[in-house]
């Protein structure tokens, strides 16, 4: 029993980590039609925001739900204004253009801070027993979180201003500026929120995994293949894909082991592109040139 | 009718979401015919005409040409039968030249040789001549009509499906395309989806009227356009 | 016309090509010889992506998953066969096989460009990830352990039949050469049968292909998998010019750079990804000498620039220069003809006035 449950808390945890890598990716390709490629390096700058600053002495708390938010959202902001807005509706020249900016990013971390990591932070919270064995008390504070982000954007898109503005904006973009909506503000303001998740969740990851230049790559994969999987709805598609996908990776590598656990994710994945090509992406991909 | 029937549709429908575009359609065409398929704005004979070319499949219901079931096989299986298409929005290949748009039509069933004169002999019959080292991209819409029209009469189709073809043309053009289709009919079946009536008057001897997914009424030109039925269907949306 | 100026410039760049081949080995030092080893890889390389994507419009992001493949597949083919010219063909074979599989379930879907590139991504980074978690005793394939981000050393070729016999370096750059002229003759040839007509005319619009009766499918499928046997054999000689194959060759780097070759050299034509690769590697390796710039910040800030200001790449857009100037300079030498032949006659058209 309490191994059953240890394992249910691992399964539901792969969940809840493939959420919180691909909800910014979600937000800002279900909202805009833009594949971000430099979804990866927002993860990248969230968690090199905590690294750097709790390095200067500032409460690991402020830092991940404050600060990282904060700078990588304004970074996404920057980047929106300063180059995605120039590619709207060119979807090959967008995906392009932000590989780019990873490289760039990658670049410029590299150049700032070197190729290794600088320090790592421990997880806080500590272990909790379940009868014989234990969880990490970090890895459950996880799951909590990614529950509270996913129903905050549920709620955000469904029921305050912006999300509805934004949601118009998306649909009929002229209709919408005829109304007086400033749509490249909105566009800025999404992009921006998108970033924010991504440079949350990588603050989040950056106790477990610490930070290194390139660990964005880590996460991309992963991220894309929710998203494709999921679809069209942001959160819907997000969450039902990262169970699918995650409990599979779970069980596959609870019963051989991660390798084959990953292997299992990717032939699910493209077997259910395969069987549901229209179902899942339909609507999305198929007018996109 | 008399002769051989080579296409019908059996109770063809196709839904988006709740709206039922084309509804349980029974729809017969007999050999050497050229038939004429009308309806106001939204009267489902697009949809009609993406089921018939394999664009769009069925919700429910058949396609039979000749004794191919072609209810939701792919455009070139289509195709393959020998049926030209031509689409409503000009559906060419923008980079290529005129000549190659329609040598690509010849050569998909020809030998390099034969699809050579075949394309030579395209140009000439559509008087292509003057643009056919031209990007079809640059063309002019009506022209563009015409490189498409080419594309299909080079595949020496025996069943030739168009879809508005004079969408864009000049009145000479319109007049020019009329004469092409009765040519064209001279060695195939035709079905032609259109909303011009003065191009209809022109070139049709049968007639089907859709509305509302349905078949109203099939019959001559000029039986269906003294219809009461019909003229309240179009009267009723000729608010332009 | 535009066809036959076509085929005089590849034929100009293929004599360029066997000048370099035999010239070469005289020139340059045994380390440079080596080194051209590699970039020839990269070269194929990069024509296998100008193929599939510039005329085929494939935007396959993933082309290195097919080149790693191929360099993992000749390697430990040689180890457990003890020669290596079987083991070529094995690494095109299961190059070509696996994009033929892979395109299956991506054209056989009708996913759109977009979604394509994002998946043929994914799965490079993912055999990334997979190869770095071998490095236990336990992964291995027949004789050869796969070892980790280590990777396994790559046996050097051998003259075909005599596997004691074993190429030295300079012979290796022969071969190289030899398979990249071949290879862009190829791709030329291809891209000028009705198979690669039908390609460009896939490319430029899909649905009019399908009513004129082409399964676009099946087409798209055989160019992924022809361009996946190509990037194959580049593998095999990257493998040789390196020495081992690690799993960095399918890391996100290589994949952004082989996009960055056809990028700057210019979709559309075959000779553009060719000098693309070849001028990247030299500018890499010639910053690679000093660590004030870091190579993923060049490649960023090329990539962007690219995209905004260069779409067509440089090749293109040379031509096109090329053709302006040309049309110019026809046309002043026609009015300038024309001036002359109107000062000659100045006679009689006054003549005619005063009549």
């Amino acid at each position: 029993m309490d191994l059953a449950i240890a394992l249910a808390l691992q399964v539901i945890y792969g969940i809840a980590n493939l959420v919180l890598v691909s909800l910014g990716l979600a937000i800002i390709f279900g909202m805009m039609r833009v594949i971000n490629l430099a979804h990866g390096e927002f993860i990248m700058l969230g968690g090199y925001t905590v690294v750097v600053s709790t390095n200067h002495g500032v409460n690991l708390w402020f830092a991940m739900f404050i600060l990282a938010p904060v700078v990588v959202g304004l970074i996404g902001v920057i980047v929106e204004r300063v180059l995605i807005r120039f590619l709207y509706g060119r979807m090959v020249d967008t995906l392009l253009a932000t590989w780019g900016l990873s490289l760039l990013f990658i670049g410029l971390i590299t150049t700032i801070f070197g190729a290794q990591t600088a320090t790592t932070i421990s997880a806080p919270l500590g272990p909790v027993p379940i009868g014989d064995y234990t969880t990490s008390g970090y890895e459950l504070f996880l799951i909590f979180i990614a529950i509270v982000l996913s129903v905050l954007v549920y709620i955000g898109l469904k029921f305050t201003k912006l999300g509805l503005v934004a949601r118009g904006t998306m649909q009929a973009a002229d209709m919408a500026s005829a109304l007086g909506v400033s749509t490249s503000k909105v566009y800025a303001i999404t992009f921006g929120l998108g970033a924010a998740v991504s440079g949350f969740a990588g603050a989040l990851l950056a106790p477990i995994t610490g930070v290194l230049p390139t660990i964005g790559a880590t996460y991309i994969a992963k991220a894309f293949i929710t998203v494709i999987s999921g679809g069209a709805a942001i959160l819907a598609g997000t969450t039902s894909a990262s169970v699918l996908l995650g409990g599979i990776n779970g069980i596959v590598s609870f019963g051989i082991g991660p390798t084959m656990g990953e292997v299992a994710l990717l032939v699910v994945a493209i077997i259910l592109l395969r069987l549901m090509p229209r179902g899942i992406t339909g609507r999305f991909f198929r007018k996109s040139s | 009718m008399t002769g051989e029937i080579v296409l019908e549709t059996r109770n063809l429908s196709r839904h988006f979401g709740g709206v039922v575009a084309v509804d349980r359609v029974n729809f017969t065409l007999w050999d050497n015919e050229l038939r004429c398929l009308i309806g106001p704005n939204g009267a489902g004979k697009s949809t009609f005409f993406k089921c018939l070319t394999g664009q769009l499949s069925p919700s429910e219901g058949d396609v039979v040409i000749r004794d191919f079931h072609a209810g939701g096989r792919q455009p070139h299986e289509v195709s393959r039968l020998g049926v030209g298409i031509k689409t409503q929005v000009p559906n060419v290949f923008d980079g290529l030249s005129a000549e190659e748009n329609i040598w690509l039509a010849a050569r998909r069933w020809q030998s390099a040789k034969r699809a050579k004169v075949v394309t030579d002999q395209t140009i000439e019959r559509l008087m292509l001549g003057d643009i056919r080292k031209d990007h079809v991209g640059v063309l002019a819409h009506g022209q563009r009509q015409w490189v498409e029209l080419g594309m299909v009469v080079a595949a020496e189709p025996w069943l030739v499906l168009l879809d508005e073809p004079t969408a864009g043309m000049t009145q000479e053009e319109v007049v020019r395309t009329a004469e092409l289709i009765r040519e064209i009919n001279e060695t195939a079946t035709i079905i032609v989806v259109e909303h011009d009536m003065q191009f209809i008057r022109m070139i049709a001897n049968r007639v089907t009227v859709f509305h509302e997914g349905k078949i109203l009424i099939e019959d001559s030109m000029d039986k269906v356009s003294q219809d009461k039925r019909v003229r309240e269907v179009y009267l009723g949306h000729r608010q332009k | 016309m535009i066809r036959s100026r076509e085929v005089r410039w590849s034929l100009v760049a293929g004599a360029i090509g066997i000048i370099f081949l035999f010239a070469a080995p005289q020139v340059f030092e045994l380390f440079a010889i080596i080194n051209l080893t590699t970039v020839l890889a990269l070269a194929i390389l990069a024509l296998s992506l100008g193929l599939v994507w510039g005329y085929g419009g494939i935007l396959c992001f993933g082309q290195t998953t097919f080149f790693g493949l191929g360099a993992y597949a000749y390697t430990i083919a040689a180890i457990n066969i003890g020669e290596t010219t079987g083991p070529i063909f094995i690494a095109i074979f299961v190059a070509a096989a696996f994009a033929a599989i892979l395109g299956y379930f991506i054209f056989y879907g009708r996913v759109s460009d977009v979604y394509l590139a994002v998946i043929t991504l994914t799965v490079t980074l993912i055999f990334y990830s997979l190869l770095r978690r071998t490095s236990g005793p336990e992964y291995k394939i027949g004789n050869a352990l796969l070892g980790g981000f280590n990777g396994v050393t790559s046996p050097p070729l051998n003259v075909p039949g005599d596997p004691s016999n074993i190429l030295f370096p300079e012979h290796v750059f022969y071969v190289a050469m030899a398979a990249l002229i071949l290879a862009y003759f190829f791709c030329v040839w291809l891209t000028r049968t009705h198979f690669g007509r039908v390609m460009v005319a896939i490319r430029e619009n899909e649905l009019r292909a399908e009513l004129l009766g082409y399964d676009i499918r099946l087409y798209k499928l055989a160019l992924f998998a022809i361009g996946g046997g190509i990037a194959g054999m580049a593998g095999v000689l990257f493998a040789n010019g390196i020495g081992r194959v690690t799993p960095d060759i399918f890391n996100l780097y290589n994949t952004a750079l082989t996009i960055i070759w056809v990028i700057v050299g210019g979709r559309g034509t075959l000779i553009g990804p060719i000098l693309g690769a070849i001028a990247l590697f030299y500018l890499i390796s010639g910053l690679g000498t000093q660590a004030t710039v870091n190579n993923n910040l060049v490649l960023g800030i090329v990539l962007i620039v690219f995209v905004l200001l260069v779409p067509r790449g440089i090749v293109p857009g040379v031509i096109g220069i090329w053709d302006r100037t040309q049309a110019r300079s026809k046309l002043l030498r026609k009015e300038k003809r024309l001036r002359r032949r109107r000062t000659t006659r100045q006679p009689e058209p006054e003549a005619a006035n005063d009549g």
